[in-house]
């Protein structure tokens, strides 16, 4: 295994070969690292891709892909046309506004707050603390979730009847659902998410704010005109790629805080999906939806990007 | 920052209380979880305990190592964990290093790199991803929660903004010496990487251990289940569909919440171990990943 950092002179039967070999040949090792991990890709994601065809198909488990039926548009038809679809929509998109709005701000602000601390220890501490619980499942929050929650015998149901103000029920309350999700989210990964808005306050020039604070600029203004300049790079980026995953919302989280209960707000179209492939299997109507959401989604986010770039910013790529 | 206004000061004061408060929410549930895991039914079912056992036992506890159902799916995960996880970086390895060379170098890297990007900006779903992983015959066993999350583009981009970050000169003179790319890669790269490796070493942890959706649907069979799933399916398998408000209600009381609670907690004991271990690391891993390739 030669470094082929030189180029090798050519041998003289090699002279015949097309360029295209002598290439190859020079980066031999390199195509051969890679190998394994372009056969993964292409087996577990770029088939995918193409099984998606199944959209357009009125596929059924005996002929398999290259026996079904072409039926054109048909399921998506079947899928926009059905009134569970608007509700879905819906659903999908206020839950992902909502984290969007609410999930996003207190990372930055934990990020913020962390940054006036000059106690080393202390910071390292509470950092250690904070970004504990993003590496919990959402099964155990939800199993700490009905511990709390718990009807008759939770923390927070037992605190509440003892003080004689009734019944508390988050659980199973549609009213509930969305703020429950966008809490427990907070509480997750508020301070995993710090973590990047850390990194890009460290990096910004601390004569900065010696100049500034020189020039007579307060802390505000200091804050205004140099810390959120910082930081917005790093913001734009988290927001194009939230926006990439907008028709997404968490499926994870949401299947399992999700009950027949409340079905009516929590109900999204990965979870519908989920239902009606996996459990009924039925692929081609589901498919049909994942198809929009890769779409949407890949839109979104060239879209996001190019806006990104036209205001200045460097976007992703 | 030498201000010290009485309004600075008292910004302080409430900096500190908020971070102290906010940390203390963060692992008061956990406390929470343990003290019930350490009570006895009856106490946990009369809503006595908060966040210090109450009867203090060990019997949840015995309980849980008693059975069997528990202690196969801990096997599971610890096997999927082994495997998934040295798969995992050493792939990782093995393609980040051809990405992190320069064009000059490597005249075709900006095309493969796009070529695992492109998988991060459009996928199949959910409908095809399943279709291909039965397809592939690889359901109902360990494979299954192995091979369909082999590597991550994350990881490969985290490693290959870390090799790259490397001096040239050492990886000049290695081949000068005679050593070629695998011997590069692993006797000089990979030690130099140890923080990037570590990081990564936590997120695949941390992910298989975790994993419950590959488990539940990729297997058939419940004595297949992983721990995550195998707890997915005690902890969240309520039918609330099927249930009158009465019944949830005693289902809350009557439930065996302590063993529940210990199984959580024992769930989660393993995470708990190997994070600060690794934590130390991958504070500067994860802002490397963010860099772009």
């Amino acid at each position: 295994m030669r470094g082929t950092a030189p180029a090798p002179a050519l041998m003289p039967g090699e002279r015949m070969k097309p360029k295209w070999m002598r290439t190859f040949w020079r980066y031999r090792w390199l195509y051969l690292f890679m190998v394994p991990g372009i056969a993964y890709y292409i087996i577990f994601h770029y088939i995918p891709m193409f099984g998606l065809v199944v959209a357009f198909q009125n596929y059924n488990l005996m002929e398999g892909i290259f026996g079904s039926p072409w039926v054109g548009l048909d399921n998506f038809r079947t899928v926009f046309s059905s009134p569970d679809f608007p509700v879905l929509i819906k659903n999908t998109l206020l839950l992902s506004f909502y984290r969007i709005i609410f999930n996003m701000l207190p990372d930055l602000v934990l990020a913020l707050m962390l940054n006036e601390i000059r106690v080393r220890w202390f910071k390292k501490t509470i950092q250690t603390l904070t970004y504990g619980p993003h590496f919990l499942s959402w099964i155990i929050v939800y199993g700490i979730m009905f511990s709390f929650f718990a009807p008759g015998s939770g923390l927070v149901t037992t605190f509440f009847r003892d003080m004689g103000w009734g019944s508390i029920d988050v659980l199973t309350n549609s009213e509930w659902f969305r703020p429950m999700l966008v809490l427990t989210d907070i509480w997750k990964s508020t301070g995993y998410g710090a973590i990047i808005y850390l990194a890009a306050l460290a990096g910004i020039n601390n004569e900065l704010y010696e100049s500034a604070s020189m020039d007579g600029a307060g802390r505000w203004r200091q804050l205004w005109h140099i810390t959120l300049p910082g930081v917005r790079d790093v913001f734009i980026l988290l927001v194009i790629l939230r926006l990439g995953s907008i028709l997404d919302a968490g499926f994870e989280q949401v299947y399992i805080f999700l009950n027949v209960r409340v079905y009516d707000v929590g109900d999204i179209l990965d979870t519908w999906i989920f239902r009606r492939g996996i459990e009924q299997m039925d692929f081609s109507v589901p498919a049909a939806v994942g198809v929009f959401k890769s779409i949407i989604g890949f839109v979104l986010v060239l879209g996001a990007n190019k806006l990104a770039k036209r205001f200045g910013g460097s976007g992703i790529w | 920052m030498q201000s010290s206004s009485w309004g600075r000061s008292a910004f302080q004061l409430f900096n500190y209380v908020f971070l102290i408060a906010m940390s203390i929410l963060c692992i008061l549930p956990l406390v929470h979880i343990l003290a019930i895991s350490f009570s006895s039914s009856a106490a946990v079912s009369a809503g006595d305990v908060t966040f210090w056992p109450v009867d203090f036992t060990f019997k949840s506890y015995s309980f849980i190592l008693d059975n069997p159902k528990f202690l196969t799916s801990v096997g599971i995960t610890l096997e999927r964990v082994v495997i998934g996880t040295i798969i995992n970086l050493f792939l990782a390895v093995l393609t980040a290093y051809p990405l992190s060379k320069e064009v000059s170098a490597f005249r075709h890297r900006t095309w493969f790199a796009w070529l695992f990007v492109f998988t991060i900006l459009f996928n199949g779903g959910l409908i095809p991803w399943y279709m291909t992983i039965k397809m592939t015959g690889l359901i109902d066993t360990i494979w299954a929660l192995v091979l369909p999350g082999a590597v991550a583009v994350f990881h490969i981009i985290l490693l290959l903004n870390f090799f790259r970050a490397l001096p040239k000169e050492l990886e000049e003179a290695a081949f000068v010496d005679g050593a070629g790319h695998w011997t590069t890669l692993w006797r000089i790269m990979v030690p130099l990487s140890m923080p990037a490796i570590a990081t990564i070493l936590l997120f695949t942890l941390v992910q298989h251990w975790n994993s419950w959706f590959d488990g539940m649907i990729l297997m058939n069979k419940p004595a297949h289940y992983p721990l995550a799933t195998y707890l997915q399916s005690i902890i969240i398998k309520l039918d609330f569909e099927n249930l009158r408000q009465e019944d949830i209600y005693l289902l809350g009381l009557i439930s065996d919440r302590t063993s529940k609670a210990a199984q959580i907690f024992l769930g989660t004991l393993p995470i708990l171990l190997a994070y600060p271990f690794l934590q130390k690391h991958f504070m500067k891993g994860i802002v490397l990943g963010s860099v772009k390739g």
